[in-house]
């Protein structure tokens, strides 16, 4: 792929353009509770760009098309889950969570269990979500960047990304990132809108899926090339053939060495690392293990047990995961009470619906023009190349440079928020005062340690290590919200052992999978998607535990309840944070102004 | 909401207060039945579970709703396969169920949820100012 100079145009004006709002923005924020909170005092629809800004990450904006490019009608449910979890967030956790005066998961943990070790276990699994979220983002942006200038080395793309987010998040903290993430909302939406219309006008025009000499997405055949294609296997891939075909290699394939014209007979085939493919047009595509082969099948739903199991897994962990992601439950805390956490959560599943019906449709077609990706499995990249896929010249240039460029923005505010939510637990824990100085230093380190490890762990796929993170996250905290919350009798030693157990498990199955994957690929799917079993052993372990130690029900366990759940007007909620932070002259001038904006 | 006028530069004196002892616009009786809710009364220990009682039956009912209707459906596509196979002008039946309809429904329940709750909302505060 040469060099697209509109791309690079496109992610410079974003880089700046964030950059710029960010430093506006930034030049306001003075206080601690500026940084940490934005000062509790952000509207709903603001709010919710900003939460579905932050919420869009390289996993919805490239992941979401890829996964539909690849396994069809079983992808469809990342994006329900996205979505739905946001509604088992706003009937279980918004409008209490507010209300608790919280300001981190953490010190939700302490205000309603009053335990410090709590505080303490649970700042280690916010650290811990956040790196497992944070990384996948970072080697995207690197992965980005390397497609669209060729000949940037990997490490480059994270890099630019870390250390733009880090000025930011320096600059103004929370206050600064929330206006930045709402602008990159509307930018990501445009960023899908705008090329799934014109791809879609262009794609009737030429007559459909026969006009331009692809598969129809209903036929029982393999996918075909509607051009030469010429790919480079950059990790080793087993591909299995329906359809014989001729095609050209060079490299590792099927055990021995080759430079020339190959037959593929019906079956699987092996081609190492390193090795050039070739494909004349109109052949049939290969297709990486696992996905299905030929259109009929990807267009129906999985109908193995497996797939069954796999599909509830996903949905469970996403719909309960979503109300345990540290960046997520970060920007409830600057809603300026309970109601309004609630009325934010309402425009939040509004704009995550208009967006997503976007990455479907472009997976839909990517399946028609750029079936070469199913070859190598890098299915993330369609959103970035369909557009020239289907109209070569200016006009797809133009058109991939805008996806590009929405990719960026996906990168920065996710990084954005992980970095704003880590760096806010980090620098009030452990007797810290949340200080703007502790704040700044927690974001250095929330920023760079998960660029030191983005570029040293190798690739792997977006969507599995932050479909992991949701499990994690469902497994860990969403037990001890959803009890906390709703159940006056759980204890602190019994939300730390199902914080244990459950994310020991997931960890668990985490490690299970990374070594089968370097020993020959063993671990069944499961392993992949452990939440079905996880999150009803973690809420077990709670209630069990809870029960067995029912004398450690804190005190004041009936008064902090009234103050979740009372309604806004009668004037319960307190802040925890006023009380500890900034100095008197800072509270003095909060008390009575208003956000500006 | 922009307010940017009025917002004074960091560097300035405590603005000057009012200060009013009594509202005589708000009701006694509130204030000792807020009193009251926050001194823990057997009364009102009652009252808030109750309503938290309402609010948690409300939030479970939406809850199983979604179950029901988008949980259900790997298993309909699983033990009716012949399902998939039906069109709708055009347009697969499960990437209709699960591409299109899950988000209106969604954000259906959510709105319906948001209008419950603060009806709920309401009637507590009704009652605790009455």
């Amino acid at each position: 792929m040469e060099l697209n100079l509109w791309a690079v145009a496109g992610i410079v004006a974003v880089g700046l353009a964030t950059f710029t709002i960010g430093f506006r923005s930034a030049r306001q924020a003075s206080t601690t509770q500026d940084f940490l909170v934005a000062r509790r005092t952000v509207r709903s629809r603001r709010n919710a760009a900003a939460v579905s800004g932050e919420y869009l990450s390289a996993a919805s904006f490239l992941g979401v098309a890829g996964l539909v490019l690849k396994d069809g009608a079983d992808a469809l449910w990342y994006p329900i889950g996205f979505t739905a979890g946001y509604l088992a967030l706003m009937l279980f956790v918004a409008a209490p969570l507010r209300r608790s005066g919280a300001y981190s998961l953490p010190d939700f943990a302490e205000a309603r269990l009053g335990s410090r070790q709590l505080r303490g276990l649970s700042t280690v699994f916010v650290v811990f979500i956040g790196m497992l979220y944070l990384v996948p983002q970072l080697q995207g942006a690197g992965l980005t960047l390397s497609q669209i200038v060729p000949g940037v080395p990997l490490w480059a793309g994270a890099v630019v990304v870390a250390v733009l987010v880090m000025v930011n998040v320096l600059g103004g903290g929370m206050r600064a990132i929330t206006v930045v993430q709402a602008f990159q909302y509307w930018l990501k939406l445009f960023a899908l809108a705008a090329p799934t219309f014109v791809l879609c006008v262009l794609f009737l025009r030429d007559g459909g899926a026969g006009g331009v000499g692809g598969t129809g997405l209903a036929a029982p055949l393999p996918p075909r090339f509607t051009s030469a294609a010429e790919i480079d296997v950059s990790t080793d891939v087993v591909l299995q053939v329906r359809e014989a075909v001729l095609l050209w290699a060079d490299g590792a394939v099927d055990g021995g060495r080759t430079t020339g014209v190959v037959y593929w007979g019906p079956g699987e085939h092996t081609v190492l690392a390193g090795t050039r493919l070739r494909f004349a047009a109109d052949t049939a595509v290969p297709v990486v293990e696992g996905a299905p082969v030929d259109n009929a099948t990807w267009l129906r739903p999985g109908s193995g047990v497996g797939d069954l199991f796999t599909t509830y897994s996903l949905v469970f962990a996403t719909f309960l995961g979503t109300m345990g992601l540290p960046h997520v439950l970060t920007r409830f805390y600057t809603n300026p009470d309970g109601r309004a956490a609630r009325r934010t959560t309402l425009h939040v599943m509004m704009l995550l619906s208009l967006f997503y019906l976007f990455p479907i449709v472009l997976g839909a077609l990517a399946r028609i023009y750029t079936p070469e990706l199913l070859v190598t499995g890098g299915t993330d990249a369609a959103v970035l190349i369909l557009p020239l896929k289907v109209v070569p010249g200016t006009l797809g240039q133009v058109l991939g440079a805008v996806t590009a460029a929405g990719a960026f923005a996906a990168f920065l505010s996710t990084s954005s928020g992980l970095v704003v939510s880590v760096a806010g637990v980090l620098s009030t824990s452990n007797g810290g005062r949340g200080r703007v100085r502790d704040f700044r230093w927690a974001s250095v380190i929330a920023g760079s340690v998960p660029l030191g490890i983005a570029l040293v762990l190798p690739h792997g796929d977006v969507s599995i290590s932050v479909g992991l993170s949701f499990a994690l996250a469902a497994s860990t905290f969403c037990p001890v919200l959803l009890l906390g919350i709703w159940w006056p009798r759980i204890t602190w030693v019994g939300a730390a052992a199902g914080m244990c157990v459950g994310g020991g498990l997931v960890l668990l199955s985490l490690a299970i999978t990374t070594v089968s994957g370097f020993t020959g690929g063993w671990a069944p799917a499961f392993f992949q998607q452990p939440a079905l079993v996880t999150v009803p052993v973690a809420f077990l372990c709670v209630f069990l535990l809870s029960k067995a130690t029912a004398s450690k029900v804190p005190p004041e366990t009936n008064r902090i309840r009234m103050r979740m759940h009372a309604p806004d007007r009668l004037g319960f909620i307190r802040d925890r944070d006023t009380a500890r932070w900034g100095t008197a002259e800072e509270r003095s001038r909060l008390a009575n102004g208003r956000h500006r904006r | 909401m922009t307010d940017g006028t009025t917002q004074p530069k960091p560097p300035r004196p405590p603005r000057r207060k009012r200060v009013v002892l009594a509202d005589s616009r708000a009701p006694v009786t509130v204030l000792r039945t807020v009193l009251e809710l926050e001194e823990q009364t057997s009364w009102a220990e009652e009252v808030v579970r109750g309503f938290i009682r309402t609010q948690f039956w409300t939030a479970v009912k939406l809850a199983l709703l979604v179950i029901g209707t988008l949980g259900a459906l790997p298993l309909v596509f699983f033990l009716a396969p012949g399902l998939s196979g039906v069109t709708v002008v055009g347009v697969p039946l499960p990437w209709i169920l699960l591409g299109i309809v899950p988000f209106p429904l969604l954000f259906g329940l959510a709105y319906w949820y948001n209008v419950l709750a603060e009806r709920h909302e309401r009637d507590f505060v009704d009652m605790v100012e009455k």
